[in-house]
């Protein structure tokens, strides 16, 4: 196949033969971490100053308005100066929070999207933990930020930002059922829980077009339900501007709000490279049928080019969602997850299970 | 029964009024020439104010230095938060009559709220809304303008 001299796998594993051939295999294992610790660090931080350069864009062409478009070309530099604001801003500790748990929140709402960005395959060979229950990983995984921002309503002691926490809670636990769910009906498509496996399943063909109908619904729920899950778009009632000031991050300043407002937008990112791994075939080039020529043109586009597409596709489709529908009231939300949502994704369940069995998928 | 297709129904029709709103901003998004910012201190030579902008208030004058001020006053007393002054004087016209024309017109342009009544009470139209909206001055006694141009007399035929 021609996109296999796009594989990662010789260059890591050169990086690996070097370093194991001159330093010991403890040393080795550190060093390794350490670059893969620094590479993520790097890409969260990047990727994170993009996406809010290119939401306010895309939020801006939405709204007939331009954007940001006076520091550096188009505005490019807009979000690295407001990066440089907030790190030297004070950080402002209120007279009567919980010091202890208010300094923690932070920390483990950004934790969340360090840890289930490990299992994302972002190329061949380009992935760092591959483990056999990759996706239940990170549906895991992802639950543990609802704790940061239950912690920093509770912490902040003030009513607009408990308001704000609980809601937050009520919204991600019910929605974390869905996006559970509409990944357990791909995992009986595919077999395996596996991420790697996940996306060699789909060379044939992605899983939205295999799975046909069950998959529509579960991709559908997903979306919906990724966007509720990272508290954004028509689902934002946690910070809820107009009523709660800003919610669960409304006393925190300086670098300990960028924290919050970066883990939105990684949050967002791993959101769309879930539903593209699991839908969309992660880094594989869209092939069509027994068009021989057209497949392969697509093969010499890189894999990481691929997944790239993907993820800013789901991304600009959430990023619709969000400048296009008015935001929910909290007995709204909680009536689309559990009189709507629910009842489809288990409907959806049996169709896609009795669709394996039957055999009636490609 | 009925409440399960009504369920199923309830569904569709929310999923197609969600659609339908994302094709409006689907529009607005994939038509960018049509946005409405404008680049304001780049675009200073082209730019073009909307015609019922008000900017300031001019009094406009004819090639002969003339004008329809009347100096009745109407705009004085029209005027909410007294930023114009009308200051007359007596003449004496050809027939020996004495008349009462404007002497100055003095607008504080740095009290003005841009209400527009002053020009809706004018009875001849003498007063209009400029479009001039670049007025910031290090010097406030600049806001202080005499609209009538010195040496400028009433146009032919216009009403007392």
């Amino acid at each position: 196949m021609a996109f296999e001299k796009y594989d990662f796998t010789p260059i890591t594993q050169s990086i690996h033969q070097a370093l194991i051939e001159n330093v010991s295999p403890l040393l080795t294992t550190i060093i390794e971490w350490t670059i893969i610790g620094v590479l993520y660090l790097l890409f969260i931080a990047v990727f994170g100053l993009f996406l809010v350069y290119a939401e306010r864009k895309v939020c801006a062409a939405f709204q007939q308005r331009l954007g940001p478009m006076r520091v550096g070309p188009w505005g490019l530099l807009q979000t690295i100066a407001d990066f440089i604001k907030l790190l030297m801003k004070e950080l402002i500790t209120p007279k009567s929070v919980d010091k202890f748990l208010y300094n923690l929140a932070p920390f483990i709402v950004i934790i969340v999207p360090f840890l289930t960005i490990s299992v994302i395959p972002f190329a061949p060979g380009l992935q760092s933990l591959d483990f056999d229950i990759g996706i239940f990983f990170v549906t895991a995984v992802s639950s543990v930020g609802v704790i940061g921002v239950l912690l920093a309503g509770w912490a902040s002691n003030n009513k607009y930002s408990l308001i704000g926490g609980m809601r937050s809670g009520a919204q991600i636990v019910s929605y974390e059922l869905s996006v559970g769910m509409s990944l357990i009906t791909m995992v009986i498509l595919a077999g395996t829980m596996q991420v790697s496996e996940i996306v060699e399943l789909q060379r044939g063909g992605w899983f939205l077009f295999k799975g046909h109908i069950p998959a529509l619904i579960a991709f559908t729920v997903f979306v919906i339900a990724g966007t509720a899950e990272t508290n954004r778009g028509p689902f934002d009632l946690a910070e809820a501007e107009s009523e709660l000031t800003a919610g669960f991050h409304t006393e925190y300043s300086g670098i300990k709000f960028a924290f919050f407002f970066l883990a939105e937008y990684i949050n967002l990112f791993i959101v769309a490279a879930m539903a593209t791994i699991v839908f969309l075939g992660g880094w594989m080039p869209f092939h069509f049928g027994d068009w021989a020529a057209f497949n392969n043109v697509m093969d010499f586009i890189p894999g990481l080019v691929w997944f790239f597409l993907k993820v800013f596709g789901i991304i600009f489709l959430i990023m619709w969602f969000k400048w296009t529908f008015p935001r929910l009231r909290i007995d709204q939300i909680l009536t689309l997850e559990w009189k709507y949502l629910l009842p489809i994704n288990l409907f959806n369940i049996l169709l896609m299970a009795t669709m394996v069995l039957l055999g009636w998928h490609w | 029964m009925k409440s399960f297709f009504n369920y199923i129904a309830e569904i569709f029709s929310g999923v197609w009024t969600l659609l339908t709103g994302m094709k409006v901003t689907a529009k607005y998004f994939f038509t960018p020439w049509k946005n409405v910012t404008q680049q304001y201190p780049e675009n200073r030579d082209t730019l073009v104010m909307y015609d019922r902008f008000r900017g300031e208030v001019i009094m406009p004058h004819n090639d002969n230095n003339e004008h329809k001020c009347t100096g009745c006053g109407l705009c004085e007393n029209a005027c909410p938060n007294g930023s114009i002054e009308i200051i007359s004087k007596s003449i004496v016209n050809e027939e020996g009559k004495k008349k009462r024309i404007i002497d100055q017109h003095i607008y504080h342009l740095g009290m003005c709220t841009f209400c527009n009544l002053c020009v809706r009470a004018c009875p001849s139209d003498a007063i209009v809304m400029g479009q001039k909206f670049e007025h910031a001055h290090w010097d406030r006694s600049s806001f202080t303008k005499v609209l009538n141009l010195p040496g400028s007399k009433i146009m032919e035929g216009i009403k007392e």
